[in-house]
């Protein structure tokens, strides 16, 4: 009977222990498969000729990924310009001054918005951002925009890491002790000093590993981009022009790419490139985000 | 001076406040106002018929029909490995176990990794297995999205499980395994919202079943064939010129919103219900 019982205990703990082991694993697997796969173009091109150069043409055999890259960094940084002040001051709103009722109410607000999909996003910008930059915002500055532009991707990457900067804040702004709060009011400083000098500063650390965490996902969203920014193929000039980040990039051309040997390699050198800046970052942030948590948890 | 600055920073904290809530609900009210009108009966219990993409008859139940394929057998996987997962980290190894902290980081890497890499990862695996772009690829795409999204989503339940409710059953003789067995119980409200949440995230993906799941007419009948999915089909539809399929696409967008919604709000029911008998 307990011989029975210790031999299901040790399976079970083998086939945690297994699955554990594995699923850790696949981090390191789709790093090594993308990298394996990118290594013949890395070869043959090197790796800052890929980079650094601008010329696209798959048939004639160059890849250059400037244009992609300073893309991806155009909508990365509409987004975080636009989501980041919106993001602390409504996290502050919500952790300082908000009754706990609006608190729970809003956290289901910003559940629902995380929660819709990158596509519905991409219906939702079609609709309303891309007609509004073209017909009432574009032309006051330049003479003519479809309003697939990387504004637009810029637009609809924010509302979409909105959630994602509001969810970390209210756990950094609320790791900061009450003990803090109340020592600085006690010393006669008003509630707004009390959140500026102590809260915020407290936070720096987490608020720095919030946006960088939203960055990382700002690079890869892929859909919801790929359906406003207009996905061409040269540096885009001004934020009204359109532009082509790296996930649009792959996500256009995985079906002609079978045909030429180099180009599968050349989307695996994206899909690597996102990856790879993805985990560098995700580990920063984490790290920073451990180190918080356990500085308060005594 | 001090008052004044205080007053303008709250009235801007309040204004943010209200924008994103505004948001919120202006992407609801068009993906609704848009999606209602060609929203029928025909739309959600027919699948594509000749001429579809012209305009003619048809819906896209090829598309819900593989969603639902593909998020159900994707769940299950994800389950299969996600449970184990985090109560070895839990309630097997020690609570400061170096294993489990480098574990949990690295499982929230895996959450962070944008859906395109996991697409493009999956893409080059069924390459490497000679698989042509199917519903067993897509499955398996989605659950390497998933499992993370499980993983953290069921471990932030089981770290507030007590550790007296641990030592109890132990001290009754239970074994490791009979000690996660009770504890299963107890995180049933937990792994349940865990599912819901990633239901939604993988229902709602294209990035990872644009390379695998490929897309088709028909309802597939085996797990070797290729599979439609509704936020590939609002992709598709919407880049037609034509009038007709696009207003499918909205309508489309609005099927999937309100499924996400309806998992969302019973997300907050089950947690809020099945916690109360909670200790």
């Amino acid at each position: 009977m307990l011989k029975g019982r210790l031999r299901k205990d040790r399976i079970a703990r083998h086939y945690m222990l297994t699955v554990t082991i594995l699923a850790m694993f696949v981090l390191l697997l789709i790093g090594g498969g993308l990298l394996v796969k990118s290594l013949p173009i890395i070869q043959e091109k090197g790796l800052w000729t890929l980079l650094s150069t601008s010329n696209w043409r798959p048939f004639k055999g160059d890849f250059g990924f400037a244009s992609y890259i300073v893309s991806t960094l155009y909508v990365t940084g509409i987004a975080i310009i636009i989501a980041l002040p919106l993001s602390l001051l409504t996290s502050i709103y919500i952790i300082e001054y908000a009754s706990p009722k609006i608190l729970r109410a809003f956290s289901s607000v910003v559940d629902l918005l995380s929660g819709i999909p990158p596509v519905i996003y991409g219906v939702w910008g079609t609709l309303t951002i891309v007609p509004f930059i073209s017909e009432t915002l574009a032309p006051h500055f330049v003479e003519f925009s479809t309003g697939y532009s990387a504004l637009a991707g810029g637009v609809v990457l924010a509302i979409m890491i909105i959630p994602l900067i509001i969810s970390i804040l209210m756990e950094v702004f609320g790791a900061v002790p009450k003990e803090m709060r109340e020592a600085s009011m006690s010393l006669g400083a008003t509630k707004w000093q009390t959140v500026k000098k102590v809260v915020v500063r407290k936070s720096i650390p987490g608020i720095v590993a919030a946006v960088v965490l939203a960055i990382s996902r700002a690079f890869g969203e892929t859909i919801a981009v790929l359906m406003v920014c207009g996905n061409f193929t040269d540096l885009p000039k001004s934020i009204f022009d359109a532009c082509y980040p790296i996930p649009a990039l792959i996500a256009n051309n995985y079906g002609e790419m079978m045909s030429v040997p180099k180009y599968e390699s050349a989307l695996m050198f994206a899909a690597f490139l996102l990856f790879f800046i993805i985990v560098v970052f995700n580990i920063i942030s984490r790290i920073v985000l451990i180190q918080i948590d356990k500085r308060y948890q005594l | 001076m001090k008052k004044l600055e205080e007053k303008i920073f709250k009235f801007l904290m309040i204004g943010s406040t209200a924008l994103i809530l505004s948001l919120l609900l202006y992407i609801l009210y068009i993906i609704l106002k848009k999606g209602l009108p060609s929203l029928s009966w025909e739309m959600i219990s027919q699948i594509p018929s000749g001429g579809f993409y012209l305009g003619k008859e048809g819906g896209i139940l090829n598309a819900i029909m593989g969603s639902l394929y593909l998020i159900f057998f994707s769940v299950l996987i994800s389950l299969c490995i996600s449970v184990p997962v985090v109560m070895y980290l839990n309630f097997t190894l020690r609570r400061k176990s170096k294993l489990a902290a480098i574990a949990r980081l690295t499982f929230d890497v895996l959450f962070g990794i944008p859906s395109i890499v996991y697409g493009a990862f999956g893409f080059t695996l069924m390459i490497y297995f000679g698989l042509q772009a199917s519903l067993l690829g897509g499955i398996i795409a989605i659950s390497l999205l998933i499992i993370p999204v499980m993983i953290r989503s069921i471990d932030e339940v089981a770290i507030l499980i007590p550790n007296e409710l641990v030592e109890a059953t132990k001290s009754l003789g239970a074994t490791n395994y009979e000690t996660i067995k009770v504890i299963t119980r107890q995180l049933l409200p937990g792994i349940s919202t865990a599912v819901l949440l990633s239901i939604g995230r993988g229902i709602g993906d294209a990035a990872t079943v644009l390379f695998t799941a490929g897309y088709t007419d028909s309802i597939p009948s085996s797990l070797m064939q290729p599979t439609a999915s509704l936020p590939l089909a609002i992709f598709f539809q919407l880049s037609s010129p034509i009038e007709e399929v696009q207003n499918r696409a909205y309508s489309a967008a609005l099927v999937l919103t309100i499924i996400i919604l309806i998992l969302s709000f019973s997300a907050r029911y089950f947690s809020r219900r099945l916690s109360k008998n909670k200790i």
